[in-house]
């Protein structure tokens, strides 16, 4: 972890320049299709700018001449059918010429053949999985922003960082200059994959999977957000992209590949309580303080776990509900045999409950089928 | 027409039918509750409609102001997520369904009558039927807030999956929907067989007022997609209750059908709020500028050719979803190509004040100021309309700001601009142009310092729908916050005007206090007594009329 965190470090100075400054207009298009989206927006809204003067300068003209109060006649006609016909034509043939570059964007945009690396994003409630398809290794990018500077209604919250919002607790990684296909997917409801930046966005749709590209010509780490909504935390699952160079994300991969080795589970490990009540911790944190709360005590539409009578029930149903969800309660299928286990195993005996007993993992195997 | 004349017979006789079971509240009419539970009569659907409207208008924008105070700083000041979520879906939702659409019908059930010389609207009962439904859906809404869980938090495009998550409040919301697409399609039903049948004597089609052929023309696009929507929300309570797969990838279903069903309603919808709009600004504008509607004959084609437009782009709201390159092209060029016919109205609005003889009355300001503004909505949307471009702004406060200046300077600006020019004929008194003026720049200034912002902050990739944000987009929001409270503070204004005119005004208004009108509803007395047109007008006072507006 020691060394995407040093690379993050290097790319923290060009980030600032470029990631996050748009403000008024568009971030930065760090890609060819970036680019030709900002001069096809410049050049749409220069044709708008013209047009809007030309009617408006009439229109006012005549709100300023053609008064009552400053004893103007009016003369009554009521049509013209040469002006008719070429205000018709006219913004037919405008239109013709601005429809006509828009066109070789979308097909550029649409073409995700060659691509040099590929990756799968897909969508949670509320995060994002990213799985390195050509390398075996995949993780989960999270909000990195703690609760404690977003919720504000005691006026208690901590000063907000510069990247508010914007941060995970760890990046999508690519190489600079390689076209990379973007495989977008969701675990539940719809969610949306963008990066400003680059010229991105692909609804994330759970059943099915759909492409998208972009080659990223600069290093750096680019940000955006979900912009599909998905649910109370739609505001709160951003999208961070680090940029490395070739070597550089050699190595990372390199790294990734041996710490996916080394932190893979064994299933077949057997877990006592307390090992399992410490990792957790650490999952319910993750995945599920954000609704009941870190305490267990819920809130608004989302109840208690401390008491409740799932985490004090039998411990088939509390693997079920977690397994498939319920109402508002997303299905946490995405969650690996041992992280259910775990947070299952946390919840009877933590959060103020006590029921004593405990789930191996091999167990939440079988209850998946 | 003579035909004209022969199809009002029937309606006369059933008219004669009636008067025996209308002895006793039909001439000396009933009071109290009675007069309004009761109702038969055009004049008084129509206040009934226009009185539901802006309480929902009201009550919507409440919400829109809870939303701004959220976002006035980053952070989570006074909502859960959840509930945010909630405001911003019945946010849009009373207001499409419960605020300007109502608006349009109880202006049409007021109008069409007086401007077309009938009697009433050509079913009396039905009309009654078409309003009562909209209280109880508006309530079901309402309280939806309060059963457990919440009210629907999936925005009000109601998308699946997420929307198949929430509890009852979800299921109350689709019950709503479903009463209110009832009443669109009885409103509808009421306006295009009155338009057709019970025009005045040589009144043709080609001859009559704008604001009757935009009414017609919605009136056949609400009838062609409430069902679509009613079937959308259904197939949407089957997946939740009775086990269908619709929209579950899960039982082999898609969720991006939803979409397309939802599009299909949702676009043509878009124009059932803009082209009553075009026909409120139609009359408006020859009035004021005291010479007849330029280009009559384009401006009814214009109408008709976005109609028909309007079920051939549905998809470019969804230009995220991953569609085929065929598929982007296709409905890029075709929603492009709306820009024309929009263009042309824009076009004979200005050649209407085109060496006028203009004074600016509070209707008028209303009028130009939809003018400018809902073209600066058009202007968005042809940028919106270019796919890759749309990838940039696609779900970001860029279409928020694009929308609202087509719904709120456009449907809502005209709205106003209509009951500033129909309120001496409702009241029989003057509203106070002074306060009118005041709303008017009140409400322009307000408008622009709320959404104009949004432009920016969506071109800056600032996502919609988002309780909290990162902090690059804080200096437009807290400004677009302060001029959201303006703007509605403004609206007090607006009823208090009303209630004053209402209250008597200043003085009584004669038949006609327009020097440019020639519309056959400034033809009976202000206030339009209880009745108006049993017997249908003269041929010369029609013939008058319209030679004035050069028909």
């Amino acid at each position: 972890m020691r060394f995407p965190r040093a690379l993050g470090l290097a790319a923290l100075l060009p980030a600032c320049t470029y990631a996050i400054d748009g403000k008024y207009t568009f971030q930065t298009p760090q890609t060819l299709i970036a680019r030709d989206i900002s001069d096809l927006h410049a050049w749409i809204m220069a044709v708008i700018v013209v047009i809007f003067i030309a009617v408006f300068g009439v229109m006012f003209y005549s709100i300023f001449k053609h008064r009552k109060a400053s004893g103007h006649k009016a003369r009554h006609f009521h049509e013209n059918t040469t002006v008719e016909v070429l205000w018709t034509l006219i913004p037919a043939v405008i239109l013709v010429i601005m429809a006509w570059p828009a066109a070789k964007v979308v097909l550029a945009q649409k073409d995700t053949r060659d691509a040099e690396l590929t990756i799968k994003a897909t969508g949670y409630q509320w995060f994002w999985g990213y799985d390195y398809l050509d390398h075996g290794f995949g993780f989960k990018s999270k909000l990195a922003t703690p609760r404690n500077q977003i919720e504000d209604y005691h006026r208690d919250s901590k000063q907000k960082d510069a990247h508010y919002l914007l941060e995970v607790t760890e990046p999508l990684v690519v190489p600079v200059g390689t076209k990379v296909r973007i495989l977008a997917t969701s675990n539940d409801v719809i969610h949306s994959w963008g990066v400003p930046a680059f010229g991105v966005k692909q609804d994330a749709i759970p059943g099915f999977i759909r492409d998208t590209w972009f080659k990223a010509e600069k290093e750096g780490t680019f940000r955006g957000q979900c912009v599909e909504l998905c649910g109370r935390d739609h505001g709160f699952m951003p999208i961070v992209v680090q940029v490395l160079s070739k070597d550089k994300f050699a190595a990372w991969v390199e790294q990734k590949q041996k710490e996916a080795k080394a932190a893979a589970d064994d299933p077949n490990k057997v877990w006592v309580r307390d090992e399992l009540i410490a990792r957790g911790k650490t999952v319910y944190e993750a995945n599920c303080a954000a609704c009941h709360k870190s305490d267990g005590a819920g809130g608004g539409a989302f109840p208690a776990l401390t008491g409740s009578k799932i985490a004090n029930g039998p411990i088939a149903a509390h693997v079920g509900i977690v397994l498939s969800g319920k109402g508002a309660m997303p299905a946490w299928q995405g969650l690996s045999d041992t992280e259910i286990a775990a947070v299952v195993t946390y919840e009877r005996n933590a959060l103020g409950n006590s029921v004593g007993d405990f789930i191996q993992p091999k167990d939440v195997k079988a209850a998946r089928k | 027409m003579t035909a004209a004349t022969e199809t009002l017979n029937p309606i006369q006789g059933g008219h004669a039918d009636e008067a025996h079971g209308h002895d006793d509240h039909g001439h000396h009419a009933s009071t109290g509750w009675r007069r309004w539970v009761y109702a038969t009569n055009h004049k008084d659907i129509g206040t009934l409609y226009l009185w539901f409207a802006f309480t929902m208008f009201i009550v919507g924008g409440l919400m829109a102001l809870g939303i701004r105070a959220e976002l006035f700083t980053p952070g989570l000041q006074f909502w859960q997520p959840e509930f945010f979520n909630q405001l911003t879906t019945l946010h849009g939702i009373i207001m499409v369904f419960g605020a300007i659409m109502p608006a349009f019908t109880g202006l049409a059930n007021w109008m069409l009558p007086l401007m077309l010389g009938a009697p009433d609207m050509a079913f009396a009962r039905m009309n009654n039927w078409s309003f009562w439904l909209l209280p109880p859906s508006a309530l079901l809404l309402v309280i939806s807030l309060f059963v457990p869980g919440g009210a629907a938090a999936g925005g009000w495009t109601l998308y699946p999956p997420l929307s198949l998550q929430f509890g009852m409040g979800m299921d109350l919301a689709i019950f709503s929907v479903h009463l209110l697409g009832l009443s669109s399609i009885m409103g509808s039903i009421n306006i295009v067989v009155t338009v057709l049948n019970m025009r005045a004597p040589g009144m043709t089609l080609m001859r009559m007022p704008m604001f009757a052929w935009t009414s017609l023309v919605t009136a056949y696009l609400l009838i062609a997609v409430a069902p679509v929507l009613a079937g959308a929300v259904t197939m949407l309570l089957t997946d939740r209750h009775f086990g269908t797969h619709f929209f579950k990838a899960v039982g082999g279903g898609d969720p991006v059908l939803f979409q397309h069903i939802f599009w299909f309603f949702g676009h043509p919808e878009v124009y059932i709020m803009a082209l009553p709009a075009f026909g409120i600004v139609s009359q408006i504008i020859p009035a004021f500028a005291r010479k007849p509607l330029f280009g009559y004959h384009s401006m009814v084609y214009a109408t008709a050719s976005i109609a028909i437009l309007s079920f051939m782009v549905w998809a470019h709201h969804m230009f995220s979803v991953g569609m085929p390159a065929t598929a982007q092209l296709f409905f890029m060029f075709m929603t492009m190509l709306i820009a024309v016919p929009t263009g042309v109205k824009v076009f004979n609005w200005i050649a209407t004040m085109w060496q006028g003889s203009m004074s600016f009355e509070t209707p008028m300001l209303f009028a130009v100021g939809f003018v400018c503004l809902f073209t600066v909505g058009g202007f968005s949307g042809l940028v919106l309309s270019i796919a890759p471009v749309d990838t940039q702004m696609h779900d970001t406060y860029y279409v928020v700001a694009h929308f609202h200046y087509v719904l709120v300077a456009g449907a809502l600006f005209s709205l106003f601009g209509a009951v500033y020019y129909w309120l001496p004929k409702w009241t029989g008194y003057m509203y106070s142009e002074r306060m009118g003026k005041f709303h008017f720049w009140w409400s322009m200034i307000w408008f622009n310092v709320t959404f104009f912002p949004m432009h920016f902050l969506g071109l800056a990739g600032m996502p919609r729908r988002i309780p909290d944000y990162p902090l690059q987009f804080t200096d437009f929001n807290t400004l677009a916050s302060v001029g959201a409270f303006c703007f509605g503070l403004g609206q007090l204004i607006f009823l208090y005007n009303v209630i004053h005119t209402i209250r008597g005004g200043v003085g009584k208004a004669p038949a006609n206090p327009w020097e440019g009108s020639h519309t056959l509803e400034w033809e009976v007395p202000s206030p339009a007594p209880h009745h108006t047109w049993e017997t249908p007008p003269a041929r010369e006072v029609v013939e008058k009329g319209l030679k004035e507006q050069l028909l």
